[in-house]
C-alpha cells in the first residue's frame, strides 16, 4: 500500500505524479525529487559493477523516519519511485517488486495506446485505476 | 498460420495507398511518402521497445541494445533473426539480411530495385523509433544491391 507513485520520463521530468492523503503533496514532491540522484547514482554504480546481471528492480533508496522510498528503471531509463510507510511493516521485499512490475505493465500498455504522444503526462484512465488501487485506501 | 503474412499484407498495402498519388515515374512527392512511412515505423518502434524489453535485465552498452534488435526486435517482427551486425565501434552499424521478409515476395535477382527503397522505410523508422526508446538517437538508412538482401545503416549520434 503506496503512499505515493510517480513516474519520471528519462530526462527526469514527471509524467505521473499522484499521493495520498491529498494534504502535503509538495512534501511528497520533493521526496521524490531527491529520492532521483539516488536513483541516479544506482544506475552509475550498475554500469562501473563487474556483475553479469543488471536488475530493473533498485530496492530501497533510502528510508526517512515516517516513509520508505523504492525505486526501479526501466530499459527505456523511464524511472518508477514509491513512497511507502514506514509504519506499515508488513510490506515484504517481493510485495514490492509485484507492485513495480504491474506498474511496468501497465506503463508499457500506455506507451503502447497510439493516442498517447511520448513524453506527455500520462492521463490514462487504466493507469490511474491501477495506480489506486495500490495506494491506501483513505477514509 | 497465416499470422507472418498479416503483417507482410499490411505493410503492401499502406505502401500501395501512400504511392497511389504519385503514379507518374517522378520523385516528386516521394520524399514525402517515405518520412509518412518511416514517422509510422518510429511511433511503433517506440512502442515495441518498450514492450520487448520488459522480462530482460538492463542493457549495459550500445552494443547490447543493437544485438537485441538484432535479435530480438527482428524475431518478434519478422520471425528470423538478422544475418549480420559490423560495427566501427565509433557509433555506426551496419545490420545485413540476406532475405529480409519484406522484400522475399518481390523476387530476387536486381529487378524492381528502384522500388524497393519504398518498402523499406516503415523498417528503417522502426529501428529509429526502438533505439530513440532505448535513450540514442540515430539516423537509419536502407539499401539494396540486390534484392531480397538489403542493409541498414545505423549512425548513432553522440550528443
Amino acid at each position: 500500500m503506496a503512499v505515493c507513485i510517480a513516474v519520471i520520463a528519462k530526462e527526469n521530468y514527471p509524467l505521473y505524479i499522484r499521493s495520498t492523503p491529498s494534504e502535503n503533496e509538495l512534501k511528497f514532491h520533493y521526496m521524490v525529487h531527491t529520492s532521483l540522484d539516488v536513483v541516479d547514482e544506482k544506475i552509475s554504480a550498475m554500469g562501473k559493477a563487474l556483475v553479469d546481471q543488471r536488475e530493473l528492480y533498485l530496492g530501497l533508496l533510502y528510508p526517512t523516519e515516517d516513509y520508505k522510498v523504492y525505486g526501479y528503471v526501466t530499459n527505456s531509463k523511464v524511472k518508477f519511485v514509491m513512497v511507502v510507510d514506514s509504519s506499515n511493516t508488513a510490506l515484504r521485499d517481493n510485495e514490492i517488486r509485484s507492485m513495480f512490475r504491474k506498474l511496468h505493465n501497465s506503463y508499457t500498455d500506455v506507451m503502447c495506446n497510439p493516442f498517447y504522444n511520448p513524453g506527455d503526462r500520462i492521463q490514462s484512465r487504466a493507469f490511474d485505476n491501477m495506480v489506486t488501487s495500490m495506494m491506501i485506501q483513505v477514509c | 498460420m497465416a499470422d507472418t503474412v498479416l503483417f507482410e499484407f499490411l505493410h503492401t498495402e499502406m505502401v500501395k495507398e501512400l504511392w497511389a498519388p504519385h503514379l507518374e515515374p517522378g520523385r516528386v512527392g516521394w520524399k514525402m511518402s517515405l518520412s509518412v512511412l518511416e514517422g509510422l515505423g518510429f511511433r511503433v518502434g517506440q512502442a515495441l521497445a518498450e514492450r520487448l524489453p520488459q522480462e530482460t535485465l538492463a542493457f549495459r552498452e550500445e552494443l547490447d541494445v543493437l544485438k537485441f534488435l538484432c535479435r530480438d526486435l527482428w524475431v518478434a517482427v519478422f520471425r528470423k533473426q538478422m544475418d549480420g551486425l559490423r560495427t566501427n565501434h565509433q557509433g555506426t552499424y551496419v545490420l545485413q539480411d540476406h532475405s529480409f521478409p519484406l522484400l522475399v515476395p518481390m523476387g530476387s535477382g536486381p529487378q524492381y530495385l528502384e522500388e524497393a527503397p519504398k518498402f523499406l522505410a516503415f523498417t528503417c523508422g522502426l529501428l529509429c523509433g526502438a533505439l530513440s526508446t532505448l535513450g540514442f538517437q540515430s539516423q537509419v538508412t536502407a539499401s539494396v544491391a540486390t534484392l531480397p538482401a538489403c542493409k541498414f545503416q545505423v549512425v548513432i549520434q553522440k550528443s
